[in-house]
């Protein structure tokens, strides 16, 4: 059984502010059926003011996707549209204690609800419809898991999973969740002191970089990339040393024995590393002395 | 609040009568029943009479049970062993709604280079046999299926599906977890060459199973120790939890017809109830299926909250929601049968138990409607009664998506 605090059974046991506003100034509905989450949130505005006087939601969906509407429409009430727009899915989230990491997407969910039914009370296109879709499955933009890679400083593949709901289907798009998730973890470290000289957006680091920075890219790219999607087949890999240009791994689990497990290296992991972090690099398979 | 429990395809009480017979068998009688003494003899003359109580019930000889820890195991056990044995032969035949014990393996397998047929089922469940035909080939080292469905208990013909299998010289194994206890089996009879089963299931403790192999099967161990289990499965015998196996399935073995008769009446009972709340509808044939199981599809509606809900009345059940499993997509199962998705997500298995009585059934269904009303009254697909008609917000706009598709 989940691990849902108090708070959260109180607010899905006694959802607060259920239903439709009575005047329908702005409307926002995300989810649907075949996604097993849906979110209807409505809000009457006083124009003047811009405060939101009141604020409803109906939801189909689990426990926390009702709880954190119920959540939503409690913490928007009585506030002026720009300092609802301030809100994130984390304050949804420790407004009700925590969700589990599985359900975070469900805070998620509540946020963009918000956001719709801003945009439409202003007349303008909603922002979680910005972008291309992704994840086919559930409907997932790039900007949509861009915006909660970085508000949730979110590291790996599975945790954009757990919160956007992207790549949870078919599986198709996990390997654009990585480079999404790749550059955005680098354009952090480009943007970090002391690293004047990488160019920023280039998105692949410059021969000047320094030799630790350098390693530090290259770990995280087996770390967060090709590790995983090496997993995915049983196998795994693992960062022995690196030195100039070269890059020294070993391959465990299936992959060792595999034996394709030279066209692997070759193909796979040279490529990612030399996509992510430098054209120049050369993937040498380290072998232990028996 | 007293609790309903209808979730016995998930693990059932321990019955109190399996619990006495195992208890002399922790402390007393600790003897390793491999012992040159008194000590280990008491129990090895325990450890055969509760094999035999086993084989009993199954309608096999004692000789032909090797003790597991599971289920899981079993089927493990069943498939390492079919391809072991027989290392030229590189395919294997299942179907698409088997327990995450084949499935997964099947597909680690298909990593390895073996060749997977997952055979399909129709809408209510029942296995495309045509398909199972064709896919048998003199390559097909194994096939595992299912006897009973977990989730819509649902009956797979496995007795003449092991007759085609042992006419072409193919192994046949079957995953009998749920069937075990509440259908008549007489291994002997059938051309079945190994079944797996879960002590949990039927009043006996978690943490035992067992798989039937038939006397001269070809068979290598999974777990490679010492000679017990006639060096099929190494490790100290589990002694109290086998004794403890042996009492469940005399017990199971006599309370059959009841399984048959009351408790099939009490589901049919409580699933004639549930229909009558309108926007419901049964997963899987109600004909070929085991009875005590039903797995009903509460439309517009979601089941987790179903059952925390159901849960905070007292009422224990299970389903195949896509927020229940941890995923993001509702059970294999129903979406091999084509479920449509607006009944995936709202679906309720109820499994009962010779536990179970007719004021439980009588109380859920007092139940049941005001929690699904409740629901369906915070739904956004759901007005004045019905179903709303399509908004064209709220449904899925990239029609590109494996769930409808």
């Amino acid at each position: 059984m989940w691990e849902y605090t108090d708070q959260v059974m109180e607010h899905f046991e006694r959802p607060r502010n259920v239903g439709v506003v009575a005047r329908i100034d702005g409307e926002g509905q995300v989810g649907s059926l075949s996604c097993g989450d849906a979110l209807r949130l409505t809000i009457q505005v006083d124009r003047d003011k811009d405060i939101i006087e009141d604020a409803k939601f109906q939801t189909f969906g689990c426990a926390s996707a009702i709880a954190s509407s119920s959540a939503l429409t409690e913490m928007i009430k009585g506030r002026t549209v720009d300092q609802a727009l301030t809100l994130t899915n984390q304050d949804i989230a420790d407004f009700l204690g925590g969700l589990p990491r599985e359900k975070m997407h469900c805070s998620v969910m509540g946020q963009e609800a918000l956001e719709a039914a801003v945009a439409n009370y202003r007349g303008i296109a909603p922002k979680a419809a910005e972008g291309t879709i992704v994840c086919e499955c559930f409907g997932v933009t790039d900007k949509e898991i861009e915006r909660v890679i970085k508000t949730n400083r979110l590291t790996t593949a599975e945790e954009v999973t757990q919160f956007t709901k992207a790549g949870g289907g078919c599986g198709k798009c996990l390997p654009k969740l990585a480079d999404i998730l790749a550059r955005i973890l680098h354009q952090n470290q480009s943007k970090s002191p002391g690293n004047g000289q990488s160019s920023p957006g280039n998105g692949k680091a410059s021969g000047r970089m320094t030799a630790l920075k350098r390693i530090k890219l290259i770990e995280e790219a087996i770390a967060t990339q090709i590790a995983p999607a090496l997993m995915r087949d049983g196998g795994d890999i693992e960062l022995v040393d690196v030195d100039g240009p070269e890059v020294f791994v070993t391959l465990k689990g299936s992959c060792a024995g595999c034996p394709s497990s030279k066209r692997t290296l070759a193909d796979f992991v040279t490529e990612r590393l030399r996509t992510l972090v430098d054209p120049e690099i050369t993937v040498k398979e380290y072998r232990p002395e028996p | 609040m007293k609790t309903i429990y209808f979730d016995n395809n998930a693990t059932t009480d321990v019955d109190p009568q399996v619990l006495e017979a195992m208890l002399p068998y922790f402390q007393g009688r600790y003897g390793n029943p491999s012992s040159m003494h008194h000590k280990g003899g008491e129990v090895a003359a325990a450890l055969r009479e509760a094999r035999k109580q086993l084989a009993d019930l199954l309608g096999c000889e004692p000789g032909e049970i090797i003790y597991t820890s599971c289920g899981t195991e079993s089927d493990n056990t069943a498939m390492w062993s079919a391809l072991r044995t027989q290392p030229d032969r590189r395919h294997l035949v299942s179907s698409r709604v088997e327990h995450s014990a084949v499935i997964n393996n099947a597909a680690f397998l298909k990593r390895q280079g073996y060749r997977i047929t997952e055979v399909g089922v129709d809408r209510e469940g029942l296995l495309d046999m045509e398909g199972l035909k064709n896919a048998l080939t003199p390559d097909t080292a194994l096939v595992t299926l299912l006897w009973a469905n977990n989730e819509t208990g649902v009956l797979f013909p496995v007795e003449e599906i092991a007759r085609l299998c042992s006419e072409k010289g193919i192994v046949f194994h079957t995953d009998a977890v749920q069937a075990v206890g509440k259908i008549p089996i007489n291994l002997k009879e059938t051309k079945i060459d190994m079944l797996s089963l879960a002590g949990h299931k039927i009043h006996a403790p978690k943490g035992i199973g067992a798989l039937y192999v038939r006397k001269g099967l070809k068979f290598a161990p999974f777990m490679i120790g010492g000679h017990q289990e006639g060096g099929r499965r190494g490790g100290t015998e589990n002694v109290p939890y086998i004794i403890g196996l042996g009492m469940a399935a005399k017990l199971a073995g006599e309370r059959l017809p009841e399984e048959n008769t009351r408790v099939k009446a009490l589901r049919d009972r409580l699933e004639d109830g549930l229909l009558k709340i309108p926007y419901t509808m049964v997963n899987g044939s109600r004909l070929c299926r085991l009875p005590n199981t039903t797995n009903i599809s509460f439309e517009y509606i979601e089941g987790e909250s179903i059952l925390f809900h159901l849960s905070h009345a007292g009422i224990c059940a299970s389903s195949g929601s896509a927020c229940t499993s941890g995923s993001l997509e509702p059970s294999h199962v129903l979406r091999a049968m084509g479920v449509p998705f607006t009944a995936a997500h709202g679906s309720i298995r109820l499994s009962l138990a010779t536990t179970n009585t007719d004021e439980e059934v009588t109380e859920a269904l007092r139940i049941f409607p005001e929690v699904v009303i409740k629901l369906r009254d915070l739904s956004p697909f759901w007005k004045d009664g019905g179903p709303v008609q399509e908004s064209g917000l709220l449904s899925c706009d990239t029609n590109n998506c494996q769930i409808c598709n």
